[in-house]
């Protein structure tokens, strides 16, 4: 019997097999950043054991980092002193590192695909569960905990459990005006939080396949929302064009090329799950709750807790509700947003900047709304202002700010206020995700672009034409 | 790592599914580069809440979280065992954790039983009923033990063997040096690097 994408890749990478022990991978690419990986270094300096393979390892600064007066000292204290231990760390050890105010500095999961340094075939782990982007490329891509990140720092393996495999169909074609996030929102609706826990997921069909890079990277970012550690595509002539002539592609590049045409699932592989989703029937999407699979159509309505028969879901949709400040019945495009969130690993590369401008072009965010642009790199921020779209931004009202996590997690100055609601094109709309007490409703950039405009949530078809 | 064979202690039921790792220590805690000192950080938003489980006096000393599917979903944060240890849990019970979180678990020396739903919910039943009550967590039978219920609960066996034995995993890959320099070898040298 033939082997599934993920199969081919893990075995490609096992070091040792022994029975009733897990198999020890070999790790390619190890990406780092300041807030999982202190205690991981302080752990090699108390048993003396150094970085094995400093020239897979690369640190960037994400998490922390402002996104205002990049160019002063970082002013809470307890941000810079975390951001000033990875400097110190990667200085000692010899981990090579792209800083606050370098051309590659950025959100980690967008910095590794544009320096080219995410291949199909290898395997990427990083101390941040958000590393499933990389299986865009069809990569074997997961996150790690800080134990796990000493482990690859002193060892550059892991002893791992085989996943099982989960093959997510998209049949069809997605509408005008439907995106990537709308799709894998949609697919966390239908398999839940935990759905895929345990496996690695494969995206596959003709939905799939359309796709550019970028959206890929949104789809396979979200796995994990599907409480899957993994999310993988199949390499093909987009992903070959996406990585030419980046900075970091083979030299020889057909050669690698010949190689990534083998990593397909086998025509007679077999999968432990499947799903199949009609990407023909999806539209616009958008949280109402405090977890990712708690989703609807935006033209739909707040779910009431008597709806859900399982006792667990309508206990969480309840303490939801609540949490929320949303009343059932009530139309979700009613619901008013303070903020608006364009950024993350999940939707702040370029090609997500430039949907929200396309729709900003010529509009003004309301009033009543303040809207974030953070680019998710110094190289994303720097494209869009080329070709403009920072002065798209700056018109219509919102705040074009510098490179990082921002408010997708809220650790640098960038929250809401208790009660304050969002609509963000990041990935968990969790209590106090975005500060304490704050509200998250997860869109796409162009339902985020639309949103900001109508002051509620909206669709970009909502707007009247300018 | 301290080796676990069996814990005996309070039990404190977290009447909640989802309980992702955001709840259990917010990100704002994670900006300290320390790995121990997090009790204070431990769901710190909920402990708001006077009515919260463990701010009841009965759950003071509480070592056994009982908690709904899908415990630890979300960000990979190890904060969330470090704060669970810190605070003075060793075993989590729930039907579903999430995989990170497991993991992590299994590395800080933090047990995880799972069970299905319906051991869940009698386990929140009894703890209503007994506020307080003291529960058996033993890994070497794989078994919880609560007032007249018994019940078996599965954790991965490596990691069960791991815990038993209070092994370090590093220390164990590290006898595989020859392996993993085997490997190294043979590496397609079309791969990327990053200096």
């Amino acid at each position: 019997m033939g082997k599934t994408l993920a199969e081919k890749v893990w075995d490609a990478h096992v070091v040792r097999r022994a029975e009733g022990e897990p198999d020890l991978l070999y790790i390619d690419l190890h990406l780092i950043h300041e807030v999982t990986s202190p205690q991981a270094f302080d752990g090699l300096r108390a048993t003396g054991r150094s970085v094995r393979r400093p020239e897979l390892t690369l640190a960037t600064e994400d998490h922390n980092v402002p996104t205002l007066d990049i160019d002063k000292p970082i002013a809470d204290p307890i941000s810079r002193a975390q951001v000033e231990a990875l400097r110190a760390n990667c200085a000692e050890f010899g981990v090579p590192i792209r800083p606050l105010g370098d051309a590659d500095q950025g959100i980690v999961h967008v910095v590794g695909p544009q320096l080219g340094l995410t291949q199909p075939g290898m395997t990427v782990v990083c101390g941040d569960s958000h590393t499933s982007t990389h299986g865009a490329f069809g990569a074997l891509a997961f996150g790690i905990g800080t134990s796990e990140v000493e482990h690859v720092l002193a060892t550059q393996t892991l002893p791992l459990k085989p996943f099982k495999t989960m093959a997510i169909n998209v049949e069809g074609e997605l509408p005008a005006g439907v995106t990537a996030k709308d799709l894998i929102l949609a697919i966390i609706a239908q398999i839940g939080t935990g759905g895929g826990q345990g496996y690695v997921l494969e995206y596959r069909g003709p939905a799939i396949e359309a796709l550019s890079m970028e959206q890929r990277m949104t789809i396979c970012n979200m796995s994990i929302e599907a409480g899957a550690r993994a999310g993988m595509i199949a390499p093909d002539e987009t992903t070959f064009d996406y990585l030419r002539g980046k900075e970091r592609a083979p030299e020889d590049f057909d050669a690698a090329v010949a190689y990534w045409r083998t990593l397909t699932t086998d025509p007679d592989a077999a999968f432990d799950a499947d799903v199949t989703i009609d990407a023909a029937a999806l539209s616009p999407f958008v949280t109402w709750g405090t977890n990712p699979g708690q989703g609807l159509p935006l033209s739909a309505s707040v779910p009431s807790p008597e709806d859900f028969e399982d006792p667990s879901e309508r206990a969480a949709a309840q303490k939801a509700l609540q949490y929320m400040g949303l009343e059932a019945g009530m139309a979700l495009k009613d619901i008013t947003v303070d903020t608006v969130f364009l950024g993350s690993c999940t939707n702040g590369r370029i090609e997500d900047l430039r949907a929200a401008a396309e729709i900003l072009q010529g509009r003004k965010v309301a009033d009543s709304v303040t809207m974030l642009v953070v680019p998710g790199s110094v190289k994303v921020r720097l494209q869009a202002q080329e070709e403009g779209l920072d002065k798209v931004f700056e018109a219509a009202g919102a705040q074009w700010r510098n490179a990082g996590c921002s408010m997708c997690l809220a650790m640098n100055p960038d929250k809401l206020r208790p009660q304050e609601r969002s609509a963000s094109t990041s990935n968990r709309n969790f209590e106090g995700r975005q500060g304490p007490g704050g509200r998250t409703h997860l869109v796409s950039p162009q339902v985020a672009a639309a949103t900001a405009v109508v002051g509620r949530l909206a669709a970009p078809s909502d707007l009247v034409e300018v | 790592m301290d080796k676990f064979t069996t814990h005996t202690g309070v039990a404190a039921p977290l009447r909640h599914s989802n309980v992702d790792t955001d709840q259990i220590i917010p990100a704002e805690y994670l900006k300290r580069i320390t790995r121990t000192g997090y009790e204070d950080a431990l769901f710190s938003a909920w402990r708001q809440d006077p009515e919260f489980v463990l701010n009841h006096p009965v759950h003071a000393t509480a070592s056994v979280l009982v908690a709904g599917p899908d415990f630890g979903t979300g960000s990979s944060r190890e904060h969330a065992v470090w704060a669970l240890n810190d605070y003075g849990f060793r075993v989590v019970v729930s039907s579903r954790f999430a995989d990170i979180f497991r993991g992590n678990a299994g590395k800080g020396g933090l047990v995880t039983a799972e069970v299905d739903q319906e051991v869940v919910e009698q386990l929140w039943d009894l703890l209503d009923a007994q506020p307080g009550l003291e529960v058996t967590v033993d890994l070497q039978d794989r078994q919880i033990r609560a007032g007249d219920l018994v019940a078996d609960f599965t954790i991965d066996e490596y990691v069960r063997w791991r815990l038993l034995e209070g092994l370090d995993d590093i220390g164990i890959t590290l006898q595989h040096g020859d392996a993993i320099a085997a490997f190294e070898r043979d590496r397609p040298e079309f791969l990327p690097t990053t200096a």
